[in-house]
């Protein structure tokens, strides 16, 4: 901590935290709006090839079907896409979106780790076990 | 209506839901929810999986310019959600064991007095706490760009503020939504965190209890394509602007429109209570 530091600060019991975090927060911070662009590209030219072909039909969400397999897993949306259904395409956005705060939390293991934070790696990655088990537990396929 | 129609009005009710959701850390969910359901006669299992899709958006699209400016604090973020994350597996196992319409009314009653309670802004004594030696020793005490400058803060009532965050993350497991409301109170209440560092580290953390419970219900087919389209872009549109705004904005406003938002996420929870549905 430099002098600087305390000397702007009014309260003598105010410890001002040097900023160690900067490093990890400008990678996360990259690697979420990464992610969010990447996801919102894909769902953007899906939506245009969507519009293009059923404008014109009428919407209707009152009765819940249930989506089809198709878009229910990650082998069913690339099947999707092979068959070159634009609703697809949107599902994959949908699926690169939902990667992104689980992408987010498995950088932060190893941007702790290079900070040599010990307790911050085992902190994250309980949180990734806790997250990876309610996502594959829950009947979703990969 | 066609789909074209359709995707357009979506488009911008998703908007403002993702404004609101980034500048209040509750995500998009509390007002979408309610709007797809009345307005659009959506079926609710398709508005969950778009209000799904929007927390995310939401979270992801304004973490990233939160957690660059410094304003999320990712140490209190990473501990806290080991508390959330557990209680949302407590609570989707709870789910059908325990009466939810109760848990609701409750829960929507504490929310119309955090309405009130969030309204009033802290005194200087209670800003400038000594450090608490558990939250130093967890080094969760940070600092933020304030609007005059760069400004600490010591994080309090550990303990409480984690306990909180458990009730959180199983109240999410149990009724769907409403997490993001307990986290703000919590961090901001309990543990007397910054307004702005309470919201925009709750934005950082919502993004990680939908991604969750995700896998529920893409399994279960509720996460349309054709409706999660406009929501997510329209969402992501708004939480850009959104994070733009809070960066700028007075404490005292967003106090303001926080307040007013669980004001109305408290009378759905009464409204889902009484009347078995949202």
């Amino acid at each position: 901590m430099t002098l600087r530091q305390v000397s702007a600060d009014q309260s003598p019991s105010f410890k001002p935290q040097p900023w160690r975090d900067r490093r990890i927060e400008i990678i996360l911070g990259n690697l979420l709006r990464a992610g969010v662009l990447l996801s919102a590209a894909v769902v953007l030219c899906g939506a245009c090839i969507y519009l293009s072909r059923h404008a014109h039909e009428s919407a209707d969400y009152r009765v819940f079907r249930g989506e089809p397999s198709e878009f229910r897993s990650i082998p069913g949306v690339i099947r999707s896409l092979m068959n070159g259904h634009a609703r697809g395409l949107i599902q994959l956005g949908l699926l690169l979106l939902i990667a992104t705060p689980i992408a987010r939390v498995s950088f932060s293991v190893v941007g702790f780790a290079l900070e040599r934070d010990r307790l911050y790696v085992a902190f994250t990655l309980i949180v990734l076990a806790i997250l990876l088990y309610s996502l594959l537990g829950s009947g979703f396929t990969l | 209506m066609t789909i074209l129609e359709f995707t357009a009005v979506v488009a911008i009710v998703s908007f403002i839901a993702g404004l609101l959701g980034s500048l209040t850390g509750l995500g998009g969910g509390v007002v979408l929810v309610p709007l797809l359901t009345i307005l659009f006669h959506v079926d609710i299992r398709y508005a969950i999986g778009a209000s799904l899709v929007s927390v995310i958006a939401t979270s992801s699209g304004a973490a990233a310019s939160y957690v660059k400016e410094g304003f999320s604090n990712i140490r209190i973020g990473m501990f806290l959600e080991i508390a959330t994350t557990f209680g949302a597996l407590l609570g989707a196992f709870l789910a059908t064991r325990i009466p939810t319409n109760a848990l609701a009314i409750i829960f929507g009653i504490m929310l119309l007095y955090s309405a009130y309670l969030s309204r009033k802004p802290r005194t200087l004594a209670q800003r400038n706490l000594p450090p608490d030696p558990l939250a130093t020793s967890l080094r969760l005490n940070g600092s933020f760009p304030d609007l005059e400058g760069p400004r600490s803060y010591n994080v309090q009532h550990v303990p409480t503020g984690f306990g909180l965050m458990f009730g959180a993350g199983a109240l999410s497991g149990l009724l769907g939504i409403g997490s993001g409301a307990v986290k703000v109170i919590a961090m901001d209440h309990a543990m007397r965190i910054p307004f702005k560092v309470s919201t925009t580290t709750s934005n950082f953390m919502i993004g990680v209890t939908a991604a969750a419970s995700a896998g529920v219900y893409l399994s279960r087919g509720y996460v349309d394509p054709g409706l999660s389209m406009p929501v997510m872009l329209g969402v992501l549109a708004g939480s850009l602007i959104g994070s733009r705004i809070l960066i700028k904005a007075e404490t005292k406003s967003l106090r303001l429109v926080f307040s007013i938002v669980i004001l109305i996420l408290g009378l759905q929870m009464l409204y889902k209570g009484i009347w078995g549905h949202i």
